[in-house]
């Protein structure tokens, strides 16, 4: 027996008094931890409760998603795409149809990197029920990869192998072929409205990539062709399906921002290749390239040259560079957050300052817009030699949204709105209010450092029900509908008219040196 | 005089060692388990070093990613309960050790690797992970759940009693 049990006398199981006691020293400081714990609880939830009544915003995806459920495809849609370069292949992959290589190459490159979802995005896909029955090029080898992708054996949902498209060398056959339903268009921007008026012509629904057209005149006879037929008509500005641009225009419905007086949309790549610099395929030459075709539409005809077959966005004759190619998105993306339409005015400048390679577009450019029925000015600005990433931002009296993949707001220290509330200690305006990442559950709303640095990670993909999409596939789900069972698709030719239009007022600006303002009776830059 | 090297001091700190790394523990676990928003993906993602493929891979599966985020979470609160109430308690430190060692081999503080992530100091090699793995095995160097904890009821007789205790008694009857 022990000296303890003779000295304390009484026992507990068999234990001394003082042992029982030892065994429990513990417990008080569990005590203190849970009512510690149920404070810092209570205090929590408290404060996200309060931010977000007042802010009347609610925790989840976007309340309103638009074709979140496509109704299932009936007829059998017979696509025919014009332009399989870069952007063709892509769209038509996110219809359906992967070049067997691509899918080769998405394999392997998921092999070496796990996170590398691209085949199983694709794998994902709905099964949109069309067929790729035509391919127009004008350049050979791209002709040859459009036909292998409409009969590419790995389909998305496990669908069947289609028969090989049949190819065109001009798209006017193509179109009156009587083997086509429907065109996504997706050359270069001077081709854009005559291929577009003569589908139109022939009640061909039309999928078109941005910019919609290289001029202003091209844009009120596209606008007009199209109106007039009436044909389904769908511009490619695939963030429409973002679910955080979406989220977006529920925080400004919401009146978060409070006024908001300035939004700054911005480029920074720093890549040869996100300045155009693109391939020179190897076995492009006067007799794989219709070079005559190619540039028939164009201000000026040159002797053939590889780098303006290829590299084409690098040259006003066939589109206008930065304002077209990304102005355009960012424009778009602001356009539908707050349904701004055509500016009054725009002061443009920038200029070539880096890749002196013979382009004549700016590879610097800033555009200012003034909207002066709405109180405020977009700026857009871009480098293509500095990769800092500085996003789009709507800045308000109240709050600032910031939109990239994710979207995260925080609240201006000096806010009318807020100010009680930033006094209170309810809103740290040093760090985002709420952040809201696609996919997640919902808002964020005690945000951390670490959430707030995962948030702002841009991503590729959106999200519907905590599905990952890519957003081009919606696009063209959402365009396919409309073909189908009729309604609107969400970039349409009045938005289409807006984007050019904008887009064209910053050229024009740029290019004269002069503010550039829009007449909204005559509907004429001036 | 209080003696800092007495046997009972030595006791004491170490049981307060062990209370804390459990409180830290146990709040770790229980603000993931009631955050919905909380998921290890994110972390996971930036691994770098040997282990970045596997962690990287988990990241990258819905699956697996909601495995480790349960294991995490039950695996954090459960090790600070033990720890905290001395509960099966040389368990809980072996498996709050393993824990810890994977944080650390996510993302290791080596030269070359540089994280994304917001730290909130400076760490070559030894980062406060590894600190608290280092604790954790002093703790099962010398245990003290079966004389300071509850383990003292559900462990009673068997195995030795711990040299500290051993000594405590040896001391009080001097």
């Amino acid at each position: 027996m022990s000296d303890e049990i003779k000295q304390s006398g009484d026992q507990w199981l068999g234990m001394t008094r003082r042992s029982v006691l030892k065994a429990l020293v513990s417990v008080p400081v569990l005590g203190v931890f849970v009512v510690s714990f149920l404070r810092k609880k209570a205090a929590d939830d408290f404060k996200r409760r309060e931010l977000l009544a007042e802010l009347g915003v609610h925790e989840g995806g976007p309340a309103v998603i638009e074709n979140a459920v496509s109704r299932p495809p009936g007829k059998r849609v017979r696509l025919g795409i014009i332009g399989f370069g870069g952007e063709g292949e892509s769209l038509i992959r996110h219809a359906g149809f992967a070049h067997p290589q691509w899918v080769e190459d998405a394999r392997l490159a998921h092999d070496e990197d796990p996170r590398d979802k691209e085949l199983e995005t694709y794998l994902g896909q709905d099964d949109l029920n069309v067929a790729v029955t035509a391919v127009c090029d004008v350049f050979d080898v791209r002709a040859e990869r459009g036909i292998a992708a409409s009969q590419v054996a790995v389909r998305p949902g496990g669908a069947a192998a289609n028969p090989p498209a049949r190819r065109f060398r001009r798209y006017t056959d193509l179109l009156a072929s009587g083997e086509v339903d429907a065109v996504i268009i997706a050359t270069p921007d001077h081709w854009h409205s005559r291929m577009t008026i003569d589908a139109a012509s022939l009640g061909i629904p039309v999928y078109c990539e941005k910019c919609m057209t290289r001029t202003e005149a091209e844009t009120h006879a596209m606008y007009d062709a199209v109106k007039r037929s009436g044909i389904v008509f769908q511009l490619g500005h695939q963030n429409r399906q973002s679910e955080s641009h979406q989220k977006a225009r529920e925080v400004v419905a919401a009146n978060i921002l409070g006024p908001v007086t300035l939004v700054e949309g911005t480029t920074n790549r720093n890549s040869p290749w996100g300045a155009w610099v693109w391939d020179i395929h190897e076995e492009g030459n006067p007799r794989t390239i219709d070079w005559a075709h190619f540039q028939e539409p164009a201000a000026h005809r040159v002797p053939f040259n590889l780098e303006r077959f290829f590299r084409w966005r690098c040259w006003f004759d066939y589109g206008t560079g930065l304002s077209g190619d990304l102005l355009s998105h960012e424009y778009d993306g602001v356009n539908m957050i707050l349904g701004l339409g055509i500016p009054r005015s725009v002061v443009a400048s920038g200029g070539i300052y880096y890749f002196k390679d013979g382009r004549d577009v700016p590879d610097v450019f800033q555009a200012v817009y003034e909207y002066p029925d709405r109180d405020l000015t977009f700026m857009y600005s871009a480098t293509l030699a500095n990769g800092n990433n500085r996003g789009l931002v709507f800045m308000g009296h109240d709050a600032s949204l910031r939109v990239s993949g994710a979207l995260s707001v925080s609240a201006e220290r000096d806010s009318t709105r807020f100010g009680q509330k930033i006094q209170d200690g309810l809103i740290d305006p040093s760090r985002p209010m709420f952040t809201y990442r696609p996919g997640s559950k919902g808002i964020d709303a005690v945000t951390s450092a670490t959430a707030e640095y995962f948030a702002s990670r841009g991503l590729l993909y959106t999200y519907r029900g905590g599905r990952r999409v890519s957003a081009y596939h919606l696009h063209i789900a959402e365009w396919l509908d409309a073909i189908r069972n009729g309604g609107d698709t969400s970039c349409d030719i009045e938005r289409g008219f807006e984007e050019a239009i904008t887009c064209h007022m910053a050229t024009r600006s740029y290019l004269e040196g002069r503010r550039v303002t829009w007449d909204p009776v005559r509907r004429r830059i001036v | 005089m209080l003696d800092l090297r007495s046997p009972s001091v030595q006791a004491g700190t170490l049981v307060a060692l062990r209370l804390l790394i459990g409180w830290h523990f146990l709040y770790e676990g229980l603000a993931k388990l009631l955050n919905p928003y909380w998921t290890s993906a994110g972390y996971l993602a930036e691994s770098q070093w040997w282990f970045k493929g596997v962690f990287i891979a988990i990241a990258a599966s819905p699956t697996a990613v909601t495995i480790v985020d349960y294991l995490n979470m039950w695996g954090l609160t459960l090790i600070g309960l033990g720890l905290m109430l001395g509960l099966l308690t040389q368990a809980a430190t072996v498996a709050g050790m393993v824990l810890l060692a994977l944080y650390y081999l996510v993302a290791p503080p080596f030269v070359g690797y540089v994280y994304g992530m917001p730290a909130e100091g400076s760490y070559l090699i030894v980062n406060k992970v590894l600190i608290e793995l280092a604790a954790l095995a002093v703790l099962l160097a010398h245990p003290t759940g079966r004389v300071f904890g509850l383990d003292r009821f559900i462990m009673r007789g068997g195995t030795a009693v711990p040299a500290f205790d051993q000594a405590a008694r040896e001391g009080a009857h001097q």
